[in-house]
């Protein structure tokens, strides 16, 4: 299905043609929720440890270039090899680079988002490369040709029975199969074969540390590590946002991470690596690509300290009954939604506005992000820039005129309850989007001002 | 005695007269010196969230000459109060924005924090839904998020628990959005649909009589999803259960 | 060229510096059993746990539990014996493919979520503890500490040149959220905590 055209409220709505499907997703993503409040509350010092979290990531962001500085020093001495990205092409070459350098054609990549943000994947397969995800379900959605539809679950809105057909069109499992035990054994086997013969190893970065310029990388399934230490080239890509001061800070975030994410209490593999094993190369490549931009948006700066948990999708009202391929974005809902504006207002305009701003988001970010505030703000921002579409504009102006003059209000509710025609749940009243799956409200034969007028004295 | 300012909110105002005119009565019953100022309209907020807050100036202004002699701004709408506490600004009055940003109270809030009401004498034998509102939870905290690990209250509970013959059911969810958000119920219909339905199958599910909440918006919401079902269930804002009886 | 313009637009759109908070680690709220907890959580997430008097009674348990398996590998000097042969280096990761049991021994393990510390010299090479089809874990119980901040206090500035947490069996849930066990990894984790 090509979405790139289609608007979050159109991709929505199609999303929501069939409802026990969207039932299914929802409470597959609430049931993840339900899981986070049960392991968050088995932590009294929750709360603490999520201001501690924050307060590190805000004296990580206000001391960033030193931290590079730190990092890469660091790192160098430890015999890893460190690039600098501009933005997603340059990552993409150095990439290329590094596997044209070794005369390598195929390599094998654990989960990165910051290589979804930058279409890697599209880039070296137009180059003659091929790419080959190991996160099961990331492996499961680039068989069916889409882009993950949630940055820790990729294919959590995939059926196991269409798994099944995935695996049985491209790993030969008989047809009909659907256990997810037998699938996950066909994969097993699949991409262990992929990981003995990849001479090329991509990992993503969880975090990086300033002190010591060694990254983690978390992943429960092993595949960042299978991949890593049985390659001779190992690239670890990372947002330049990545970085924490000192190791011990680890403690701060690996407690919270996965929690957040899976209500698991540490993913299954923290991997910290220091140093190339030997005879192996290893390379960093930091990328900017918006962030440094973004930093420099006094209200939007802070959405820089996400983890990458996806904890604000699973509690996201909206994403749960929407989809993560309604974002249009590599990192879908309410952070990528303060996310994608930064790159293009035009483009990801919608975003913003896919939200009710119920702050469950903000309530569950491990690092404290207002993400709803964000969104809020963005929306100023986009109808600043004049990205609002002009029937809206009207009916704000309308509104603003009427609302602004009791008099003209008093007037127009009375000729037939102003308001029907024209607070936001009525606009655009030609096509009533309200009164399509909804009743109105029956207007009463007299409003409270007129009560009160004839009532009290 | 200090003076009330009654803020009802337009679409109250135009559509649920009863939820405004039960809080005047409520009040009034505690003995209250409460005053309903004609010229008022609207917080600002349906612009202001769809990203035209740059348009509010004149609203807020309107806003602040209606309510700046008042001890005590009140209305029956967690959404809208929420909306003067965080936004309301203007060019030529900020101090008196200001003053009315801190002494703006959305009922419950003020019921439960200001005056301390332990004893209504209010009945309503039903089993009743409470709806958590989220700007008037996440914003005013009138109930303990479930998303945060903190000790437990719930200040609408506190008031329901003292109306006689009330049945508060236990829901799925305790405190999901209903999907209206303003412009969102038009911009984004089908979620939001979607959104105030599952809502409303919780309460269903669970056996409500009434869904009842300290939002108005919400429970318009969800009343056009129960009618279009035609389901017997209503709505009803908090203030004319406390009322009630 | 790109680095120095980062670093650049860095400083120039950096918000002024602001502290880092004092007192980490933090002091846990609540007190801690450690051995139950570490075998609660451990077995919460899938590990087998064995609590044993002394260290002599894990070798015959291991050999006992995995007799039906062809290459088995120690990495722990003292858990060898003709059925289990002690780890030898080849360069060549590869050569670990057809692993089936691997036993190593921790020196840290944190109660609060069974996440077990090991470092390259431990592992023997770095693939072992994710290419065995199974894996096996001894560790003292003095090594165990209550949570992440002081098990990094342990650590402390150790120059490891890769060092892992492993908390149970490689897993995944990918598929419409069911739990498997031995995604890539291990397909079972068992842990002995010796007095």
């Amino acid at each position: 299905m090509n979405t790139e055209t289609k608007t979050h409220p159109e991709l929505s709505e199609i999303f929501n043609k069939d409802e026990q499907r969207v039932n299914w997703h929802d409470e597959t993503l609430w049931w993840i929720r339900q899981k986070r409040d049960k392991s968050a509350h088995s932590i009294p010092e929750w709360e603490m440890l999520r201001e501690k979290a924050s307060q590190i990531k805000n004296n990580a962001l206000s001391n960033l270039a030193d931290y590079l500085v730190s990092f890469e020093e660091k790192a160098l001495a430890n015999g890893i090899i460190v690039h600098w990205a501009a933005d997603a092409a340059e990552h993409n070459r150095i990439v290329h680079g590094i596997l044209e350098k070794h005369g390598i054609r195929q390599m094998v990549k654990s989960k990165s988002m910051l290589t979804e943000e930058c279409h890697l994947n599209e880039y070296l397969e137009k180059q003659g490369l091929e790419v080959i995800d190991s996160d099961l379900g990331e492996r499961i959605v680039q068989l069916a040709k889409e882009p993950p539809s949630h940055i820790v679950l990729p294919c959590i809105h995939k059926k196991k029975e269409e798994i099944g057909d995935l695996f049985h069109e491209h790993l030969g499992v008989p047809a009909g199969t659907s256990d997810p035990q037998i699938l996950t054994e066909a994969a097993r086997q699949h991409l262990r074969e992929t990981f003995l013969t990849r001479k090329a190893a991509l990992t993503g970065v969880n975090f990086a540390i300033a002190e010591t310029g060694e990254f983690v990388v978390c992943t429960n399934e092993g595949n960042a590590d299978m991949g890593a230490h049985l390659a001779d080239v190992h690239i670890a890509c990372m947002g330049i946002e990545k970085i924490i001061p000192k190791r011990k800070h680890l403690g701060v975030f690996l407690r919270l991470l996965a929690r957040s994410a899976t209500g698991q209490p540490i993913t299954t593999y923290s991997s910290h690596f220091k140093k190339p094993r030997a005879g192996q190369e290893m390379h960093i490549v930091l990328v900017d690509n918006g962030r440094t931009i973004q930093m420099g948006r006094e209200d939007f700066r802070a959405s820089l300290k996400c983890i990458r948990c996806g904890a604000c999708m699973n509690t996201c009202p909206v994403y749960r009954r929407s989809g993560g391929h309604s974002y249009n974005y590599a990192i879908s809902g309410p952070i990528g939604a303060i996310l994608a504006p930064n790159l293009d207002r035009e483009k990801y305009a919608d975003l913003p506005f896919a939200s009710t701003l119920c702050g469950s988001c903000s309530n569950v970010c491990p690092v404290k992000i207002d993400i709803h505030q964000q969104l809020y703000k963005w929306r100023q921002v986009i109808v600043q820039e004049g990205y609002a579409t002009s029937s809206k504009k009207m009916s704000m102006k309308l509104m603003n005129y009427t609302l602004s003059s009791p008099g003209i209000y008093r007037t127009a509710g009375k000729a037939g309850r102003w308001v029907l025609k024209h607070i936001p749940f009525a606009v655009n009243n030609q096509f009533n989007p309200w009164y399509k799956q909804r009743e109105m409200p029956e207007a009463p034969k007299e409003s409270f001002g007129e009560w009160y007028k004839k009532n009290v004295k | 005695m200090k003076r009330i300012g009654l803020f009802i909110p337009c679409y109250v105002d135009q559509f649920y007269p009863n939820a405004g005119i039960a809080t005047y009565q409520l009040l009034k019953k505690l003995g209250l010196d409460v005053t309903y100022p004609a010229g008022q309209t609207c917080c600002g907020q349906p612009m202001a969230n769809s990203g035209f807050e740059h348009l509010t100036g004149d609203c807020n202004q309107l806003f602040v000459d209606n309510f700046a002699e008042f001890d005590y701004i009140v209305s029956p709408s967690g959404s809208c109060v929420l909306h003067v506490k965080e936004h309301l600004h203007t060019v030529n009055s900020e101090d008196q924005a200001a003053g009315i940003r801190k002494k703006v109270y959305e009922l419950v809030e003020f019921l439960v924090d200001v005056l301390q009401v332990k004893n209504l004498k209010a009945k309503f034998p039903y089993k009743v839904g409470l709806h958590q509102s989220c700007h008037g939870q996440r914003g005013l905290l009138l109930t303990q998020m479930s998303e945060l690990v903190a000790p437990y209250f719930s200040k609408p509970q506190q008031l329901l628990a003292q109306v006689e013959g009330l049945e508060l059911i236990e829901l799925k969810r305790t405190d999901e959005c209903c999907g209206f958000g303003g412009t969102f119920c038009v911009v984004e219909e089908a979620v939001s649909v979607k959104m105030g339905k599952d809502r409303v199958k919780d309460h269903l599910t669970n056996g409500a009589e009434y869904i009842t909440g300290a939002d108005m918006s919400c429970l318009m919401h969800m009343e056009g999803i129960l009618k279009r079902e035609k389901s017997k269930v209503k709505v009803m804002h908090i203030a004319e259960i406390l009322n009630a009886g | 060229m790109s680095r120095d313009q980062i670093l650049a637009a860095l400083r120039q759109n950096q918000p002024e510096p602001v502290p880092l908070p004092a007192s980490i680690p933090l002091e846990r709220i609540e007190a801690l059993e450690l051995q139950a907890k570490f075998k609660t959580m451990a077995e919460g997430i899938g590990s087998i746990v064995h609590l044993v008097d002394e260290f002599a009674a894990i070798l015959p348990l291991i050999e006992a539990r995995f007799s039906k398996e062809k290459r088995v590998l120690s990495t722990v000097k003292e858990l060898v014996s003709a059925a289990i042969p002690a780890f030898e280096l080849h360069a060549d990761p590869h050569s670990y493919a057809d692993v089936d049991v691997a036993i190593f021994k921790s020196g840290l393990g944190v109660a609060e979520n069974s996440a077990l510390w090991l470092t390259e010299e431990q592992m023997g090479i770095r693939v072992l503890p994710f290419i065995t089809q199974h894996i096996v874990m001894v560790i003292p119980l003095a090594a165990l500490v209550p949570d992440m901040h002081t098990a990094y206090q342990k650590i402390g500035e150790a120059d490891y040149e890769f060092g892992t947490f492993i908390a149970g069996p490689s897993k995944t849930a990918d598929i419409e959220q069911s739990l498997v066990l031995g995604a890539h990894g291990p397909r079972s984790m068992t842990i002995f905590v010796y007095a």
